[in-house]
């Protein structure tokens, strides 16, 4: 099961080291992670997505929150959060397919970034849910490059 | 001041008293600042040994020892005593110099990314790249070795930060966001305890390390008595409670006692105190204490729930939290349980054979303890001698038992034992040790010599890397495969050590006390033992004793890792 979780850190060189080898170091598995300054330029927010049955990731929240850099962690329990991740994908794209491209595109209320002889690139925000059913459905036309980044996700209340 | 003042500035400020280490390019500035300074400075034979001595100083007295090394292999060097330090939670301050900061990355002359290095084996560290940070970094290095679960803290410190002026003050306080470590116990979880405690009927205490860092060992006795538990602590937690008291079971675990790992086996209250339910204690962990619920007493939230499930989890600082339960507690109704583990204790007591006349390592340090009475700082070694330590020792007293328990580094006894007694120069410091462990840090009898830090080291010498010669022989169909310390080029391939044609040891450590200046005594039967040890005790030199012990004794009982209880390897006439 995977889990996200929001990590409050201190705005310091090494900290993401810290926390990479904190994961690799006792054998945790990172999904993803995506770390950005918040509006204190002193803090920075990290949102690491995690598998792991609940002891161990119990055992991240705690071995995160011990880390003398690491100010707060929280653990987004499902329904907890709004998520959201972004890609940018390159289709192989005639002149012909065109239309039927962007008509998936705008059902998934994306947008055509680029455009060229024979390609287009595509830009989706959503939750990793929606991005892979985009996925799913421009694969047949041949994906030439994709870039994703990791979730990133704020609490509701 | 410049940066290399306002280090030794700090020092004093925090009152070291002694500093253990070693010079070097990059922190020379530092040993310049030093030159004439109030602090005493003790130069090691090796960085590793400035680590370990430290350690040994900050376990002996509860304080943070400080150690100091050069940038590169300077600092590489001290990698062993730093891990060894975080894995038991000892307040270690480890200060190593640095190129300097333009250098940084460039692959300059003895330069390693130290802090990159250490960052998994120390509970935090810096690298200083402004001499205006530096002030406010020694004293977070300090608060943050010596609070919370303690643990060491390396500042790396280039060399342009060591000779660039600064005005900044040194702090009184420090300010960090993310640490806040917990003290004080939730009042209803101690509750709790006291509840699960007064209706237990065959309870345990399991005391580890966290009891001596906390300074309870009054109050672990003071649980104890008043709610009537039996206790077994830890080789980490030897000395939290007297192990000559009626109640002791002495240690548990692997090579614990019998009656410690029956009495957990059968208990249905287990109160861990301080400990961290470690392998080398519960073997297979789905077997440990099978029908006990569990309250767990520690400071660090991450020992909680890690190896074992939890019924009553306490944070907290062991001290505080024992306070308030002593308060509440009641006594249990457990007569027919005390009078069951008293059974056990007669009918399964320590022992070893004395039968064929070897010299045994047991009898060494029995006649040792009888000798010192538990007075004496004892240090140990990793392997064979450090079970045997911690199971015929009868520790009393707490911070008198050092012993790299978590790592288990061969080589950390000695430097130890010179650090503590560097801190206690009037106390009696003896290192038990082995022919093997010894060897890794042979060269700090020029210290113990220079400094008259009249340590006595105990060499259990059985020709063998002793604890791996046992696995061997039970779990490798005794293949000694390079566990003689013996063996020469001279030797047949194949030898598990019976009637050989040995080579002679090498080498003589009587001869090489002597040549370092130190004294060696040599001891071959039971009957010199005490005599030995007299003497050596004595002596107000460093002083090596060299027992030729029996070559194939094994260390018993023993419950083979990963296994149960069931599986215990009582003794000898077992095998």
């Amino acid at each position: 099961m995977k889990h996200t979780i929001s990590v409050l850190v201190e705005n310091r060189f090494g900290v993401l080291a810290r926390v990479a080898g904190l994961f690799s170091g006792r054998g945790y598995n990172i999904d993803s992670l995506s770390v950005a300054e918040t509006m204190d330029p002193t803090v920075s927010r990290m949102t690491i997505v995690a598998h792991g049955d609940t002891r161990v990731i119990e055992q991240i929240t705690k071995q995160l929150n011990k880390l003398v850099n690491v100010i707060k962690v929280q653990e987004y329990a499902a329904g907890d959060s709004l998520e959201r991740e972004l890609v940018l994908v390159k289709v192989h794209t005639t002149a012909q397919a065109r239309p039927e491209v962007m008509q998936i595109v705008t059902i998934f209320r994306g947008k055509i970034v680029d455009v060229g002889h024979t390609f287009v690139t595509v830009e989706l925000t959503g939750t990793e849910d929606k991005v892979e059913a985009l996925l799913d459905l421009l694969k047949p036309f041949g994906i030439k490059e994709l870039v994703r980044t990791g979730r990133i996700a704020i609490a509701r209340k | 001041m410049k940066g290399c003042e306002i280090v030794v500035d700090a020092l004093l400020r925090e009152k070291v008293e002694v500093l253990f280490g070693y010079p070097g390019g990059s922190v020379m500035d530092i040993f310049d600042a030093l030159y004439g300074a109030p602090i005493k400075f003790i130069l090691t034979r090796h960085e590793q040994a400035a680590a370990h001595a430290a350690d040994g100083y900050a376990r002996a007295t509860g304080k943070v020892g400080v150690c100091l090394a050069t940038s590169g292999p300077g600092a590489t060097n001290l990698v062993t005593g730093i891990a060894t330090a975080a894995m038991d939670s000892v307040p270690l301050v480890a200060l190593t110099g640095q190129v300097s900061t333009p250098m940084i990355g460039n692959d300059a002359f003895q330069e390693a990314d130290i802090v990159g290095i250490t960052r998994p084996i120390t509970k935090h560290n810096y690298l200083v790249d402004s001499v205006d940070d530096l002030p406010r970094i020694l004293k977070e290095a300090f608060v943050i070795a010596a609070t919370g679960r303690p643990g060491p803290v390396l500042v790396d410190l280039p060399k342009d930060v060591l000779k660039a002026e600064s005005s900044v003050p040194y702090p009184a306080a420090v300010e960090l966001r993310g640490y806040k470590p917990t003290y004080e116990g939730h009042p209803q979880q101690i509750k709790r305890a006291a509840e699960e405690i007064s209706k237990a009927k065959r309870p345990v205490m399991y005391v580890g390390g966290g009891a001596i860092i906390s300074g309870a060992d009054k109050q672990v006795t003071a649980l104890a008595v008043k709610a009537g538990i039996p206790v077994t602590t830890t080789l980490m937690g030897l000395g939290s409670f007297p192990e000559t008291h009626g109640l002791s079971l002495g240690m548990l675990g692997m090579h614990g006692t019998v009656y410690a790992n029956y009495a957990i086996a059968e208990a249905d209250l287990i109160i861990a105190i301080g400990a961290r339910f470690d392998d080398r204690v519960t073997g297979k962990p789905s077997t440990f204490a099978p029908q006990a619920r569990i309250i767990h007493i520690d400071i660090d939230p991450t020992s909680v729930h890690k190896n074992v499930k939890v019924d009553v989890p306490i944070v907290g600082d062991v001290k505080q939290v024992l306070r308030e339960l002593v308060k509440i507690v009641t006594r249990c109704d457990d007569e027919a349980w005390l009078a069951k583990v008293e059974e056990w204790k007669r009918k399964h007591p320590l022992s070893y054979s004395r039968k064929d006349g070897k010299l045994k390592p047991q009898f060494v340090i029995e006649k040792l303890r009888e000798l010192t009475g538990g007075d004496a700082i004892i240090a140990t070694d990793v392997g064979q001698h450090q079970m045997w330590a911690g199971q015929y020792c009868k520790v009393v007293k707490p911070r008198t038992f050092l012993s790299s328990g978590g790592l288990g580094t061969m080589g950390y006894g000695f430097p130890a034992g010179i650090g503590a007694q560097a801190a206690f120069p009037k106390k009696l410091v003896v290192v038990i040790s082995g022919d093997g462990s010894f060897q890794m840090n042979i060269q700090e009898l020029t210290t113990a010599v220079n400094y008259a830090l009249p340590v006595k080291v105990l060499i259990l010498n059985n020709h063998y890397l002793g604890m791996v010669r046992q696995w061997q022989q039970l779990f490798y169909r005794k293949r000694y495969s390079s566990t003689c310390l013996a063996r020469n080029i001279t030797c047949p391939a194949i030898c598990d050590g019976s009637g050989a044609k040995c080579p002679p040891y090498v080498p003589d450590f009587v001869k090489v006390a002597e040549a370092y200046g130190a004294v060696g005594i040599r001891v071959k039967t039971e009957r010199e033992v005490v005599p030995a040890l007299r003497d050596a005790f004595r002596t107000m030199k460093p002083v090596v004793v060299d027992f030729e012990v029996a070559h194939e004794e094994n260390v018993f009982p023993m419950v083979p890792a990963g296994t149960s209880v069931k599986e215990m390897i009582e003794g000898v006439e077992l095998v």
